[in-house]
């Protein structure tokens, strides 16, 4: 028994196992390949296009400043050819030159120069005081003569404000010479200035060197972006995408396009968290689904299979119960057959050697044998035979009783009067073995249709078992009627004495026949069994609760059918009418 | 002395013995057969049968079959009958199809006596009822 339940409980433990590993994969699994899946490609396409949005915008804007730059250029080329052919002083050609560049494009040209070969700027227009200006050792002056054009870097220069210049080589009077012209740095800034994407993005220009050409507030690293300078990776694709790491652990992400004109190169500069604010939104929102959704298996996991175990297990006690009862009543129906056998069997020996003893006891009275001087002993033995013939015989009776299958007749019994005439029967061993018994029955418990003889049969004997099991010490029986509407209708009715109880060991035992704690001769053990048998029968059920030292308690469950309350109540309507009319 | 003649069936033959003995040592003229067949032929030779003990239980031929039989053929013979197991039933039925009364294997000497005496007092109460009627039927003849 012990190890039939350790054995279900590993079992239990073996299928709840089992059970949460299969929810576990089923519904695991798919669901983080489908959130993975969905995930990385969600990001994958989002990250493109984003990357092709914010290329888009640097592609046009690198656009913008090349047509700029070459348009700058190409007027000052133009103004160059100019020069050989003037009649007009180069003061004066400056200066109107210089007017009609402002009435067409603005502020773009802040200046005009001219230089000789030895950096002297002979002639200018401007705002500034500039006029025989040295530039001979001005790094940009240098580079123009090697090149019939050249644009300089931004730099501070003579004038100490932040500017660049588009110079170009002219043969003027047999003598070279360089046109020179100062951009608006403003100008030049705002096409550069105007790209803004969220919180963090902007755009700046940066020369081969690393240094900054255009204003700008943020603060970046040269040597992040120096790499991203060398003209040899925009051959192919027109942008470059880096993701770098700066202070404090700020992660950036970086777009540079080269300009066609000159060795500058366009950065665009986003916070990596504000380029992919909405895919960060997303993701967010959806790791809560996917962790919710694992709190929600977990649970499900460690909930379900507890449920379905506690269900299996009910219904596998029920099950056990059931076939307890099935292999009892089984017993039973076995061992009557088997007793029935027997009865027979011994029956006949047993009455032939009664007999025989009679017999005995007939020779016996003849007149030679009544001087033998063992004559005394001789009818003692033959008494005693006799005796114990009487007792197979009650044995067997009994036996036979326990085991017959008689049809007894039903009938309507109103269980209390039953038990009142029973108790009437008791009262005189009762007293006399020092028990009172007392009872408290329902009045309103109906008629079941039992047969008398049988029930009375139960009473009695679990009334003389109660009576004997507390000896002549005396106590109390009490008989107790009501009905039960639990589950099943039942009327119940329980005997309870508080004699010495039963051990526990015995009491999965008092059902089986030829069980017995009286001695040797004063019991069969079938009394209960027989108790057990009749109630069975009935469709009732009978059991045991006792405890060592306070008494034994019988329950005993006998069905009744609803419709019948209701007919005997109408009944007992019509005969107390007719009584009443009698008196 | 007793004149009563009785009949006893069993295919026990020990217990049929001794009881023979018991009840010869008490002046009953005993007869004794060790099945149902046995008995018919017993009644058929010996019309002087008062009562029959029979065993209800028995093969080829039981009890109750033997009484339907012997009721059957000759109904002024009383039957008692003799069962080992307390199968009250069969006695019953034994009873309604005539049988006189029943007892119980094994059983005291001096209750199956007195059962039996009292089947031998009907019977010849019965009989001279017959005689009564036969002696009416042959006066009302005369007159």
């Amino acid at each position: 028994m012990e190890a039939s339940c350790t054995d279900r409980k590993s079992f239990y433990q073996v299928l709840t196992r089992k059970i949460r590993f299969l929810i576990f994969l089923v519904s695991f699994s798919p669901m983080v390949l489908t959130t993975g899946i969905l995930f990385y490609r969600f990001n994958l396409s989002y990250t493109e296009k984003i990357q092709a949005h914010i290329s888009e915008l640097v592609q046009k804007h690198t656009q913008n400043i090349d047509y700029f730059l070459s348009e700058k250029l190409k007027n000052i080329r133009y103004l160059s050819r100019h020069l050989n052919t003037t009649s007009k002083t180069p003061k004066d050609f400056l200066k109107d030159n210089l007017n009609l560049l402002k009435n067409e494009y603005g502020d773009a040209f802040t200046d005009l120069g001219l230089i000789n070969q030895d950096g002297i700027q002979f002639a200018y227009e401007g705002p500034f005081n500039l006029e025989n200006a040295d530039y001979a050792n001005a790094e940009w002056f240098r580079k123009s003569m090697e090149r019939p054009y050249y644009i300089s870097d931004v730099f501070a220069g003579l004038r100490g404000r932040p500017h660049f210049i588009i110079a170009v080589k002219v043969r003027a009077k047999g003598a070279d010479c360089i046109l020179r012209s100062t951009i608006n740095f403003g100008a030049f800034n705002s096409l550069v200035g105007n790209i803004h994407i969220g919180k963090t993005g902007v755009a700046f220009i940066i020369n081969a060197k690393g240094q900054l050409q255009t204003k700008t507030d943020v603060s970046f690293k040269k040597t992040s972006i120096l790499q991203m300078v060398d003209r040899q990776y925009y051959q192919k694709s027109k942008t470059v995408f880096a993701q770098k790491q700066e202070d404090l652990g700020h992660e950036y992400l970086y777009v540079t396009s080269m300009l066609k004109n000159i060795d500058w190169v366009m950065v665009f500069r986003q916070d990596m968290a504000d380029a992919f604010n909405e895919l960060r939104k997303t993701q967010l929102i959806s790791s809560i689904i996917f962790f919710i959704g694992c709190i929600a298996i977990v649970s499900v996991v460690f909930a379900l299979p507890r449920k379905i175990i506690g269900l299996i297990s009910n219904a596998d006690k029920k099950n056990e119960a059931m076939n307890k009862q099935v292999v009892e009543s089984g017993k039973l129906a076995t061992i009557g057959e088997l007793a029935a056998g027997i009865a027979h069997e011994i029956n006949n020996p047993v009455a032939i050697m009664v007999e025989e003893a009679g017999w005995i006891g007939d020779l016996l009275e003849e007149e030679d044998l009544k001087e033998a001087e063992n004559l005394e002993e001789f009818n003692r033995a033959l008494a005693q035979i006799n005796t114990q013939g009487r007792r197979c015989k009650e044995i067997t009776h009994k036996l036979l009783s326990f085991a017959r299958k008689t049809d007894s007749t039903l009938n309507d019994v109103q269980v209390n009067d039953a038990i009142r005439e029973i108790v009437s029967f008791s009262a005189q061993i009762a007293k006399y073995n020092n028990v009172i018994i007392e009872t408290s029955l329902d009045e309103s418990v109906p008629y079941i249709r039992v047969s008398p003889s049988e029930l009375q049969q139960v009473i009695l004997n679990l009334i003389n078992n109660a009576i004997d099991a507390m000896e002549k010490k005396g106590g109390v029986i009490r008989i107790e009627t009501w009905m039960s509407r639990e589950e099943k209708k039942y009327l119940m009715i329980s005997i309870e004495d508080n004699g010495p109880g039963i051990p526990k060991d015995n009491l999965d035992r008092i059902f089986d026949p030829f069980f017995t704690t009286k001695s040797v001769g004063k019991g069969t053990g079938l009394g209960l069994s027989i108790c057990y048998g009749i109630i069975q029968k009935m469709g009732g059920k009978i059991e045991v609760h006792s405890q060592v030292d306070a008494g034994t308690k019988f329950h005993i469950g006998l069905p009744f059918n609803e419709d019948n309350i209701e007919i005997n109540s109408i009944d007992k309507d019509k005969l107390t009418k007719k009584i009443g009319e009698k008196i | 002395m007793n004149t009563t003649k009785l009949l006893l069936v069993d295919d026990e033959k020990a217990f049929l013995e001794t009881i023979t003995k018991r009840l010869e040592k008490r002046e009953f003229k005993v007869l004794t057969a060790y099945g149902g067949n046995e008995a018919l032929d017993e009644l058929n030779n010996n019309k002087n049968i008062d009562v029959v003990i029979l065993d209800v239980k028995m093969p080829v031929m039981d009890g109750i079959e033997t009484l339907i039989e012997i009721k059957a053929r000759f109904p002024l013979v009383e039957v008692i009958m003799l069962t080992g197991h307390a199968t009250v039933e069969t006695a019953i039925d034994g009873m309604k199809l005539g049988a006189f009364d029943y007892l119980m294997k094994p059983c005291e000497m001096d209750l199956l006596i007195a059962k039996v005496n009292k089947a031998v007092e009907k019977k010849s109460l019965h009989e001279e009822k017959i005689m009564e009627a036969r002696i009416k039927e042959i006066t009302n003849r005369r007159a």
